[in-house]
């Protein structure tokens, strides 16, 4: 079991090694890198067989310790049980679709194998993430997956957006690994541990420890460390405050935006905070902080869905929303139901994003929908997997996204009736969230792929389906984005899938009747009305009375200026840190380090050569001057020798 | 087993002759002075490996010692030893001096012999520093490596070196007197001039603190720690690329030395006592020069002003309550920064050899047209970023941990160093690599040659193995950094 999962971690990083270092062709680069990636995905599957089918016991070994200090061992090592297989599954998954649809999408672009070899190099790190077995190797892949993410989203360096785009999304990210770090340091101040299963095991002795942050006020321990790593998740995971950076991210190219900015990496944090569960358990003050920012996040980010005209971004505020989703799980300690829509998420998400990417090639790299439209006939199987994806993400009855959804409406309302803080809003902004979310996906498919022509002619007249290493990912995505959720519900959710994983579960097997008896049910709550009055309002304003969403700009002028503004984050952020730290940057330095410091160095310089001048007086060279000095030391001498002694 | 072989003395003399063989050759002929420096450069550095494979990681006693007698009037000695302090610092010493050598290779043309043998003769003495177990000895050898590097900076610095060379000698002269006023007090008292005796003497309290100030002084000038830093980044500056690079790499970690040397075991009470101070300092140097570093316009002042953060980094661990863990911590700091720092400055060299300028407005957009080096530099900022997997990380992650412990500001400022310090490198790496090429001097730009390849790679090799795999590096100090917390436990306080 060490071996295979050691060849699942190093076949990608071998790949990217091969594609990144050596002067291979653009054929050997792809085959090598998706001849890696799909060693992993298989080997995915069978350790995924032995474990979930097999019931074999899960997998914990140290792989190699990394140091030592004192009593403490930092590791590196593998724990493999449901939740990491599952994980593994999904992440290798969608990896290889993407490497395969990179060969399409990429092939003319000068930076063939470099791009491979990020790509597969991002495999290798988030299989570190979520295959590790302690706190700091999980910090290794969390930090690893964000430096692939610099390092994507700036890949054509040349444009000044996406060099921006770049270093806003690592230093938003840094700060959340600035909280995540100290989160660290409280574990190994409490546990004296970073190991997983002892933390764990530790974890309810410390359920009433108090801490002084600030002095006189008595925190409570677990609180603290579950706050302060889940910054570390709000910032990977995009989660209010810190989501600025993922829309910008959208600079990088298509492909990864599907695997790294949608399906994993961003659903790192979701993942790490499913992992702590038993840490979280014991807090309900951090549960309710997590959910509420998780609510602000689904609701208001999808708001922003609303007004953008560049297909991308739509998708993009589309993954925060849904992110805010799972978040709001979590807070509800549904994590499983978090987890489980994180996975179908990662299939549906990444086939929009790559049916995205399918128009982009087809339209010669225009994203925007307003100079789309149409597309249905030029594009026919792009046009049936998005629609798949689209019905997905809606939470249409049936499809994935459905069985998702409605399990976390279903856990926020269990929690709003316990009475959990802040339970209240979370549910309604999840509820207005499924009517939002149906307007504004509906939105870009009519927009796209209905109505009116409305691109030029010469790119009219290219316009044709892509190549088949672009439509065959799309098909084998939406496969899964259609039957994962019914497949999975019953053990992920209502079954013992997660046993021992994840420490708390709602939901009850009793209550559970099997597919279509929760289909049924489904279809008698408010969300599936609120999905379908989404779509159907989509339809109204953009195929029947295209005049109607400029009119409404046009009333409600100033919500419609804050959305495109987006609250103004970027703004305030670009004027108050990014701006404020190089003035206080310029005031340390010009008046702190050159006026002060050196001005009393040099002051010091200056007063040593003053009082020389004034000493030198004294050498004046004449012989008198100096013996009439010595007759006056003389007799200051003498008459010291002479009076001193009467003293 | 090495003990009758003298190998500590054969480190310090070997370079030092090299060096003035090369000078005998002299600039005349630079073709042959070369390979000399570098032949007799590498062989120092394989022999200095003898250290670390010959090493005894379980005692905390000086090993491979040599003791002479000097000036027996005074009871001054020639007395050398090692332990898991010194010798990670001696090989940094000997490794860096053979990529300084390889380095100047064919930039510097004026008096190119000179040039190598101020690199060796500096490489013995700094070795000297670093072995030194005779308090005497110690001093003479730390103001004796002023020397070269004043000439270093002196003869091929930049346009403003006269000022940058008198500003940095005098401001580690100065401070070195006190530590010199120190080291007479304390051989007052003790009738000998052997810092392990220092360590086991009893002082008072009021002396212990003055003593402490006396150190702090002279270390503070040469790690350097806020407010008395400004002196590095007009010698960086100045310096040539090579010199930069000494003084990153090795210099500045004298100071670091000189507090686990001398300050901690010999006035150990004191540095209790005042550890606020340290940490207060360290903090500043952290956080005010990040911010500092941010605006800078001039690629080597950032560096310098970065190395000056990341040292804080190593002196802040260095004085939290005595820990193991930030004690090795900065120890891991100080030697990832050597790799880093460097290479860091070797980085700015490449460019400036080949555009004459430190302005980050002067470039843009060099990933264009240097790809190779640009991975290089990356790799280099993100390792400066302190990126996991990277020798940056360890360091950092030890001494936040053992931050935490004692107080949660301390960490809670210790790491602002994650966002500000990713700030400021990648947003120079941004302007400097990223973008369109900026100006027709960056178009015409060639990439890295072998040798300079050679050397890059060499140190990314290196950054990327201790940051996958650091204990290497921590094992040989265990038990002297234990037996040290130990021994800072007990009073010295006379009853």
């Amino acid at each position: 079991m060490q071996n295979i999962s050691l060849a699942i971690v190093l076949a990608p990083l071998f790949g990217a090694i091969i594609a990144g270092l050596f002067p291979v062709s653009k054929r050997v680069a792809h085959s090598v890198t998706i001849g890696a990636v799909g060693l992993s995905f298989v080997l995915s599957v069978c350790v995924f067989y032995k474990i979930v089918i097999l019931g074999e016991a899960g997998f914990n070994e140290t792989l190699y310790i990394w140091l030592e200090v004192g009593a403490i061992k930092f590791e590196i090592g593998f724990m493999v049980d449901s939740l990491t297989a599952m994980m593994m599954l999904v992440v290798t998954f969608v990896s290889w679709m993407v490497h395969i649809y990179t060969v399409g999408y990429m092939r003319d672009d000068p930076g063939y194998n470099r791009f491979f070899s990020y790509i597969s190099l991002f495999t290798f790190a988030m299989l570190m993430l979520v295959m590790s077995n302690n706190f700091m190797q999980l910090f290794f892949g969390w930090e690893a997956v964000g430096l692939v993410s610099y390092l994507l989203i700036g890949f054509w360096f040349t444009r000044e957006s996406a060099i921006y785009a770049n270093l806003k999304a690592f230093l938003v990210n840094r700060v959340g690994d600035f909280g995540f770090i100290l989160g660290i340091a409280a574990v190994l101040m409490y546990f004296n541990s970073l190991n997983y299963v002892e933390v764990f095991s530790h974890a309810n002795e410390h359920k009433d420890t108090m801490m002084q942050i600030i002095p006189g006020l008595d925190w409570s321990v677990m609180t603290v460390i579950c706050i302060l790593l889940f910054i570390g998740a709000m910032g990977k995971s995009a989660q209010f405050p810190l989501h600025v950076w993922l829309p910008d991210s959208m600079e990088g190219p298509t492909p990864i935006s599907a695997l790294i900015h949608a399906a994993t990496m961003v659903t790192a944090g979701i993942f790490m905070v499913a992992r702590m569960s038993p840490l979280f358990e014991l807090s309900t003050t951090a549960l309710s902080f997590v959910m509420i920012i998780g609510a602000i996040t689904a609701l208001f980010m999808g708001l922003l869905g609303l007004v953008q005209n560049d297909i991308k971004r739509v998708v993009a505020y589309s993954t925060l929303s849904q992110l805010g989703y799972m978040t709001v799980a979590l807070g509800a300690s549904a994590y499983a139901a978090g987890v489980f829509h994180l996975m179908t998420h990662a299939f549906f998400k990444a086939l929009l994003f790559l049916g995205a990417g399918s128009v982009i090639i087809a339209m010669h790299h225009e994203q925007d929908m307003r100079k789309m439209g149409g597309l249905k006939k030029y594009l026919p199987i792009t046009y049936w997997t998005a629609l798949i994806g689209s019905l997905a993400l809606i939470g249409f009855p049936g499809f994935s996204g459905f069985f998702s959804k409605d399990a976390i409406i279903e856990a926020t309302h269990h929690a709003y009736e316990a009475e959990r803080a802040g339970a209240g809003f979370a549910y309604y902004a999840v509820l207005l969230g499924v009517f939002i979310t149906a307007l504004y996906s509906f939105r870009m498919f009519f927009l796209t792929f209905h109505g009116k022509e409305r691109m030029d002619e010469h790119t009219r007249s290219h316009l044709h389906e892509s190549p088949k290493v672009v439509t065959i990912p799309l098909i084998l995505l939406a496969i899964p984005s259609v039957f994962i959720g019914m497949l999975t519900i019953e053990p992920m959710l209502f079954g013992e899938y997660f046993k021992g994983v994840i420490a708390h579960n709602p939901f009850n097997a009793e209550d559970y009747h099997g597919v279509i008896g929760f289909m049924i049910h489904g279809m008698l709550q408010p969300p599936f009305w609120l999905a379908m009055a989404g779509v159907g309002t989509a339809y109204y304003l953009y195929m029947k009375a295209p005049h109607i969403p400029e009119q409404i700009t046009y009333r409600c002028n100033l919500f419609h200026k804050i959305l495109l503004d987006k609250y103004g984050f970027d703004r305030f952020n670009d004027w108050f840190f990014a701006g404020g730290t190089r003035k206080i940057g310029n005031i340390f330095w010009k008046i702190g380090d050159i006026k002060i410091i050196e001005g009393i160095v040099n002051g010091l310089a200056k007063m040593v050569i003053w009082l020389s001048s004034v000493i030198r007086q004294t050498q004046t060279g004449f012989l008198y001057h100096y013996a009439f000095a010595m007759i006056l030391g003389l007799a200051v001498l003498l008459g010291i020798f002479v009076f001193g002694a009467k003293l | 087993m090495f003990t009758d072989f003298s190998l500590l003395s054969l480190l310090i003399w070997l370079p030092i002759l090299g060096g003035i063989w090369v000078i005998i050759l002299g600039n005349n002929q630079a073709s042959i002075a070369r390979p000399i420096a570098l032949a007799v450069s590498l062989v120092t550095f394989l022999l200095s490996l003898i250290l670390y494979f010959g090493f005894d990681t379980t005692t905390p006693a000086m090993q491979f010692t040599e003791t002479l007698s000097w000036i027996p009037a005074f009871n001054i000695q020639y007395s050398l030893g090692v332990d898991g302090i010194s010798m990670p610092l001696i090989i940094l010493t000997t490794f860096t001096t053979v990529l300084v050598i390889v380095a100047g290779w064919e930039v510097i043309q004026d008096k190119a012999a000179h040039y190598m043998a101020a690199f060796l003769i500096m490489n013995g003495l700094m070795v000297g520093v670093f072995a030194a177990l005779d308090a005497i000895l110690f001093y003479v050898l730390w103001e004796a490596m002023l020397i070269p590097m004043f000439l270093i900076i002196g003869i091929w610095g930049g346009p403003n070196r006269v000022y940058a060379t008198i500003k940095f000698f005098l401001y580690t002269f100065l401070g070195s007197v006190f530590m010199l006023i120190a080291l007479l007090y304390l051989y007052s008292q003790s009738n000998s001039f052997a810092i392990l005796d220092y360590h086991k003497l009893a002082i008072p309290m009021t002396a212990q603190i003055l003593i402490f100030l006396a150190f702090l002084i002279a270390f503070a000038v040469k790690v350097p720690m806020w407010p008395v830093h400004t002196w590095l980044p007009d010698a960086h500056v100045e310096a040539p690329t090579g010199g930069s690079v000494i003084l990153a790499a090795i210099m500045l970690k004298m100071g670091g030395y000189g507090f686990l040397r001398f300050s901690l075991p010999i006035t150990p009470d004191a540095s209790q006592e005042l550890a606020w101070l340290m940490i207060s300092l360290s903090l500043i140097a952290i956080v005010y020069i990040s911010f500092v570093a941010l605006v800078q316009q001039d690629m080597k002042k950032l560096i310098a002003y970065s190395s000056i953060s990341h040292m804080g980094f190593a002196t802040l661990g260095f004085f939290l309550g005595s820990s193991v863990m930030g004690i090795e911590g900065g120890m891991v700091q100080m030697i990832s920064h050597g790799f880093i720092s460097g290479a860091l400055f070797l980085s700015v060299g490449v460019l400036y050899d080949r555009l004459h300028s430190r302005q980050i407005k002067d470039y843009g957009g060099v990933a264009n047209t240097m790809p190779k080096f640009a991975m290089f530099a990356v790799l280099f900022a993100m390792a400066n970023s302190g990126l996991p997997a990277t020798s940056g990380f360890v360091g950092e992650f030890l001494i936040i941990l053992a931050s935490f412990k004692v107080n949660f500001w301390i960490a809670f400022a210790a790491a602002t160093i994650m966002i500000l310090g990713a700030a400021y490198t990648l947003w120079m790496i941004k302007r400097v690599f990223y973008g369109e090429i900026g100006n027709e001097g960056v178009a015409a730009l060639k990439d890295i040659n072998g040798r300079e390849t050679f050397i890059l790679a060499t140190l990314a090799i290196i950054v990327l193995f201790f940051g996958i795999y650091p204990a290497p590096m921590l094992d040989v100090m265990h038990s002297t950094v234990e037996h040290l917390v130990q021994h800072i436990g007990i009073s010295k306080i006379p009853n």
